[in-house]
């Protein structure tokens, strides 16, 4: 792989990191890094070690095993939260990936009497906004590197 | 006898750009900035709370041979580098304070069992973790 494709790379991870909630697809993220869709997930791959949509999926399980540690919201507002549009396929691949249904797990660590996070403040700092859209951030100190000319880069 | 940690280094890509970055937006102060003979450049930077201990900017270059340097420059490339873990008094509101001056956070202030932890990119690649740091025991990982 070139070395001038990883901050791109980066880019599409750390887009990831940040907007997890939103529908994300390989169509926006390969946006994202200015990158041809076909060797996004390529180049992705060899450079994380998974796709980006596994990737994804896997940041989104984490932040909702987060939230049910320590969050006072249910599980159906954890799914919505962590950017999964049905119950259903979340409970699925958190089962899948956790070993332990949604429910289970909070159950799990609920017992340990832990202090959990007010769901309100978690609304009130503007993770969703009312309209369920969630909040823009600020970029203009991201790195941007500059579109990368389809097929250019050979891994 | 060893008195103190007076230095750690933090890799960048461009000694200047950072430089901005750790004075302008996270609030560090410019300590050394010189150039020696071969043209090395040695920049340091300090916190105005901790003085005694400096941040050198070093860019993957010499005394780094080329394979450490090239596996460096891609690991900053990649986001995979770590810079330095900062203390923070209030993480949600330095979060929010420095989401408004155009920082990027890859974590927002999240609950760990040694408190409230976020994570931000420097504008080299590296990753910077700001704790609000409470008491903790090995028991409260298990």
């Amino acid at each position: 792989m070139t070395l001038g494709l990883l901050p791109h790379l980066r880019r599409a991870h750390d887009h990831i990191d940040r907007h997890y909630r939103e529908p994300l697809d390989l169509e926006r993220l390969s946006r994202v890094a200015g990158v041809s869709k076909f060797h996004f997930v390529r180049t992705f791959e060899a450079a994380y070690g998974e796709t980006p949509i596994r990737y994804l999926t896997r940041r989104r399980i984490e932040r909702a095993q987060d939230l049910l540690r320590h969050a006072n919201l249910t599980v159906t507002e954890i799914c919505m939260l962590v950017g999964f549009a049905s119950l259903g396929a979340f409970s699925r691949r958190f089962t899948l990936l956790v070993g332990e249904s949604p429910t289970a797990y909070r159950d799990r660590w609920a017992a340990r009497g832990g202090p959990h996070v007010p769901g309100c403040w978690l609304f009130m700092r503007g993770a969703v906004q009312q309209s369920g859209v969630p909040r823009s951030s600020v970029q203009q100190f991201e790195r941007s590197p500059g579109p990368v000319a389809d097929g250019s880069v050979r891994p | 006898m060893i008195t103190n940690i007076s230095l750690v280094t933090v890799y960048c890509l461009d000694q200047d750009e950072t430089q901005d970055f750790y004075v302008d937006l996270l609030g560090f102060e410019r300590a050394v900035d010189i150039t020696v003979g071969d043209g090395f450049r040695w920049v340091t930077l300090k916190h105005p709370n901790q003085p005694e201990l400096e941040v050198t900017l070093m860019t993957p270059g010499p005394p780094l041979d080329e394979e450490a340097a090239t596996f460096v420059r891609r690991q900053l490339d990649k986001g995979g580098l770590g810079g330095l873990g900062l203390a923070v008094d209030d993480c949600k509101k330095t979060y929010e304070e420095l989401s408004a001056k155009g920082v990027v956070f890859i974590q927002e202030p999240s609950e760990r069992p040694y408190g409230v932890e976020a994570v931000l990119r420097d504008n080299s690649g590296n990753w910077l973790v700001l704790v609000e740091k409470r008491p903790f025991t090995a028991a409260d990982f298990t």
